[in-house]
Formats: structure tokens, sequence, C-alpha cells
């Protein structure tokens, strides 16, 4: 490879690896802090690319809109939407046990996707939506690599969000509910409205992904939310990178997705009558390095920390 | 301060509370005695609303509160503890007791993103509220460990710290000298009169060390069986044929000193 491949290629790789880095942020909220098992991750980060894609593509016959708004308001559109998916979920859900959670989360994911799927007349169905463009498209600045620094942008912002609320008062009590939620309770806070609010805001981060990801790829179709990419890679990040640890959420993406590359420019090299056993052997290869992960860091890489005090004594 | 007003609970076919009713006093230190599985820890999860009871009403200050969730309870005053330390593991000590002061600004997520610095203030309000229960308790040395490698007796001490990190008006502790050593013990006992005497806060405690409730309680309570058998001062107690019958153990004994024939063991309470 030249240089410039090697050079584009390293942009698309930190790039996906930056949409992934907000997804695990966002499930961070939920199941580092909070402790809800959320396995629906695929249904949130769709609503947000399909939203954002809708909002901002030009106008067409085929699907709902597009309206040929900003991208901006694509990605405000997108937070937005996957915000109230989070308030139906989390509403159905706070008062119960977690384990009913991981039900109703990975059914409504699967909904989604169906959804998706069969709604031609929104989303065009299984021939998905194209054209989604960059930001600047058309102008000077459009490049890979000034998308690479925006979603750069993007994740350092939700990062310096949720790091505050993780040392906050706020977070704190997110954690006493992860650890304990009677003595929680016992000492006077509101379990289902804390709780309702983490998942409602990871489910905003995961949505804003999902914009993220319809803006890079440029294309969207139902089977980029199979639960494998959408889900279970979020999953294999946290927990490699270290659940309840933000910087963990950043560099498991990072780890993750650069094994899970590596081994797509493998299973390249097989000969194409093996193709399909090649990507299955790609998913038996996370599934060791998660085992792995469990066995030897079961904390992760960067295991969690409590915060460092906000305020020092005086 | 609370009235158990005829309250009785069944868990399936099992009757573990059977019409109780008691008063504990506004300023008192109220104790309730009896054999495992009496009950007593039931009728605590009543009135700190973790559970609703199967009839029967408890009145905090005459008002009813049967039902009220626990963190409803806390605001009007009322905390407990757990028969089985209830700490948060993967929490400092500190934070542990961070977690209990109500009305933090920094509990609204909105106010942690645009107004930090009066979070920030408010915290370290928070946390000259903790260096002084921490001291109370002796334990400032360990208050940067995780919560969930302390001894057992420090997780007793820890939660009856979380007590203290509110104005409660009524505390419900559960065998809070359960499992901890006579030094730890002795802490207790004396936190447990300091705040009495001292904050003012209405106490009623289940324990089985006969020492502490005779130095502490009166008047005491004795369950057995999920009913209430018998109340007074606990002189009187050990006079009572089915007192002893039932709990301190019959014979010349039940003098002072000695603790109630079931020690108390790690479980019991479902959590
Ligand atoms: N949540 C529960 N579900 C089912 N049975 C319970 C529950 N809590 C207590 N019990 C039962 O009720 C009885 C009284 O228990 P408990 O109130 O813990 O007694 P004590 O605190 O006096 O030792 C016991 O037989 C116990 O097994
Ligand atoms: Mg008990």
């Amino acid at each position: 490879m030249e240089l410039s491949g090697i050079a584009s290629y390293l942009i698309s790789f930190l790039t996906f690896a930056g949409v992934y880095a907000v997804l695990a942020l966002g499930l961070n909220m939920q199941w580092g802090f909070t402790g809800q098992f959320n396995i629906g991750i695929a249904g949130f980060f769709a609503v947000g690319a399909y939203t954002s894609a809708i909002l901002t593509t030009p106008s067409s016959p085929a699907y709902l809109g597009g309206f040929g708004m900003p991208f901006l308001v694509g990605l405000a559109g997108a937070v937005i939407a996957s915000t109230l998916l989070g308030v139906i979920v989390g509403l159905i859900t706070a008062r119960l046990r977690t384990d009913y959670l991981a039900i109703a989360s990975i059914g409504i994911a699967e909904m989604v996707r169906l959804f998706v799927k069969n709604e031609d007349w929104l989303t065009n169905g299984v021939r998905g939506i194209a054209g989604i463009e960059r930001p600047f498209a058309d102008t000077l600045l459009d490049s890979p690599l000034t998308y690479l620094v925006i979603v750069a942008l993007f994740v350092a912002g939700v990062y310096f969000l949720v790091e505050r609320a993780y040392a906050s008062p706020w977070g704190r009590v997110l954690r006493a509910i992860r650890e304990n939620e009677p003595a929680t309770a016992a000492a006077g806070k509101s379990i289902a409205g804390f709780r309702l609010q983490a998942f409602v805001l990871g489910s905003a981060i995961m949505g804003l992904g999902g914009g993220l990801y319809a803006h890079f790829f440029g294309f969207l179709s139902p089977e980029a939310f199979m639960p494998l990419y959408g889900t279970f890679l979020v999953w294999v990040m946290l927990i490699a990178g270290g659940s309840g640890n933000n910087r963990g959420a950043i560099l498991g993406a990072v780890l993750v997705w650069g094994v899970w590359s590596g081994t797509e420019l493998l299973t390249g090299m097989l000969p194409s009558e093996h193709a399909t056993q090649g990507a299955a052997l790609r998913v038996l290869l996370i599934g060791v390095l998660l085992q792995v992960i469990l066995v030897t860091r079961p904390e992760g890489v960067l295991p969690e920390k409590p915060p460092r005090l906000i305020a020092r004594k005086r | 301060m609370i009235r158990i007003d005829n309250v009785s609970k069944a868990f399936g076919g099992l009757q573990a509370v059977r019409g109780v009713s008691f008063e504990v006093a506004q300023g008192s230190i109220t104790g309730l005695i009896g054999p495992n599985g009496a009950g007593k820890s039931s009728l605590f999860n009543i009135v700190a609303g973790l559970f609703p009871p199967s009839s029967g009403r408890v009145l905090l200050d005459g008002h009813d509160i049967t039902g009220l969730p626990p963190h409803k309870l806390f605001h009007r005053g009322l905390v407990r503890t757990f028969q089985i330390p209830h700490e948060f593991s993967r929490m400092t000590v500190r934070e542990n007791l961070m977690v209990v002061p109500p009305g933090q600004s920094g509990e609204n997520l909105f106010k942690t993103w645009l107004r930090w610095d009066k979070v920030k203030q408010q915290d370290s309000e928070v946390l000259d509220r903790v260096d002084d229960v921490l001291k109370f308790l002796e334990i400032t040395h360990v208050a940067d460990e995780l919560a969930g490698n302390l001894s057992g007796g420090q997780k007793k001490l820890l939660d009856l710290g979380r007590t203290m990190m509110t104005d409660a008006k009524m505390v419900l502790l559960d065998e809070p000298g359960a499992g901890v050593n006579r030094t730890l013990l002795g802490k207790i006992r004396e936190a447990i009169l300091r705040l009495n005497r001292e904050r003012g806060y209405t106490f009623c405690v289940i324990e089985h060390d006969m020492d502490l409730i005779s130095a502490l309680c009166e008047p005491v309570h004795v369950m057995a069986d999920g009913e209430l058998i018998a109340s007074g001062s606990m002189e009187a107690l050990r006079q009572n044929e089915e007192v002893r019958e039932a709990y301190l153990g019959g014979g010349a004994s039940g003098r002072m000193g000695e603790t109630a024939r079931q020690p108390s063991t790690d479980e019991g309470e479902p959590s």
C-alpha cells in the first residue's frame, strides 16, 4: 500500500473507532455507571442514524423527506429521536428489575430493525438511504480528515459531559444504585427517577453515534443494524476497555475496532469460496478475545476508579 | 413518634408478623428483641417502606405512612440500617457517606453541567460533614478505602454513619452490633447514646446483645413467632416467664451480661 492509501485507511479506521467510542460511552452511562443491562444498542443507533439521514438528504420520492437540512440539525434530530425512544423504553422498564430491561431492550432493537426494513415509505426499506453527505460537502473543507476531526470533537465533547456527570453527586447516586438499591432508596434517592435519567442520557448518546455514523458511511440499510455490529461489538468494547471508566470505553472502542478490522484484512486474503466461514471466524475471534480479557483482566484494560473528589476540604 | 397499629405480614403461607402494635416515643431508645425468625426485621422493613404490611397501619407523627416508599420516608426524617450491612462496595467509604445528604444540587444533571462551581462548593460542605462523621466513628483512616474491603464490623459502623449524614428524627437500627467486636460495640453504643442526647434522634434498635439493650433501651418490646409477647423495662422482662422461655433462656440465668440464646447469624434478612 502506498502512503496515501495507508493514511486514508487510518483516517477511516479512526473515524469508525470514534463512532463506536460514542456508542460505548452511551453504554457506559447505562451499564458502567448504573448497572442497566441494555442489549438493544443497535435500536438506538439505528434510530439516530435514520433520523439524521432523513433530515439531511435531498428530497426523494422513495422515502420520507429528505428534508435537505444541515448536518447539525440532522444530529440534533438524531439525539431527540433516540431520547424519545429512551424515555419510552425507560418509563416502561424503570421500575422493573434489570433483567427485564435486557429482554425489553433486545425486543425494541429488533422491532426498530424490522420496522426500518419494512416501512419503505419512511426508510426505503432494504434498498436503504444513499447519498447522505458529510458536513461541508462541496466546499474546500470537505475531506475524510475533516470529518475525522469533527467526530473526534464530538467524542471529546461527550467525554467531557459524561466524565463530569460521573464525578458529580448525580453520578455518585447512579453508582450507589448499581451497588445497592435498597440502601440507596433508604438514603432518600428515587431509584426509578435516576435510573430513567441515566438510561435516557445513554440512549441520546447512542443516537448521536448513529447520526455520526450515517454521515460518515453515506449509506444506510437495515443490515448495518444487526445486533452483531450494533450491540455485541459495543459490549465487547466496553468490557475490554473497562466498564465504569469513560477512558476505558474509548480505548476499548479503538482496540476492539482494531482487532475487528484487522481480522477483516486477514479474512479478506482467504479465497472467495471461504468468505462466509471467514465472517464467522471473525466473530469467533472477537468472542475469544472477550474470553481472554474476562479471564486475565476481568475489569478491563482500564478498570473503574472512584473519581477524584470534585471539591477538596477547606 | 412512630405508632405501629395492628400490623401483620404474610409471605405466602408464612405468617411473619401477627397483629403487632406498639409505639416508639419521641426521644426514646426503644428496644426490639426476640429469637431469630421472630419477625423483627420484617416489621422494620414494613415501617421503613420496603414492603407494605398485609394489614395494619404505621403512623409517623400522627400521619399515616403505610406503604410509602423508603425514599419518601427518608425525607420525613426516617432512616434505617439493615441487618446485613448494605455498603456501596465499589465506592470509597467517604463516597458512601457523601451519597446521603438531601438537597444536593449536583444531583441535578443540568446543574452539574451548567453550575459546576456551585456543585463543587456544596460538595465541599458535604465533605466537612463527612469528616465529622468519620472522626466521630473513628474510621478516618479508611476514608479512601473501597467500602467492600472493610471488615464486617466496620461496615456496620459505616451503615450507622450514613444515618448521621442527614438530620434524621427516627432511626431504625437492625442489629447494629452483629458481627462487631467488643471495642467496636462500645463505640456503637456510645454513638447511639450521643446521637440521642445531642441530636435528639429517636431510636428503635433490634439487637441480640443484652448488654447493649439493657444499657440503652427503655422500653423493650419482645417478639416471638410474629407476635408481640411482652413490653417493659429490661429489668421487668428478665422476670417474665414467657420471655425467658421464648428468648432469654430458662433456668436461673438471664442475667445482665448475657447474650441471648440465639446469637445473630449472618442470614435472616433477604435482600
Ligand atoms: N422477603 C421475605 N420473603 C419471604 N420470607 C421472609 C421474607 N422476610 C422474612 N421472611 C421470613 O419471615 C420470618 C421472620 O423473619 P425476620 O423478620 O427476618 O425475623 P427476625 O428479624 O426476627 O430474625 C422468617 O421465617 C423469614 O424467613
Ligand atoms: Mg432480623
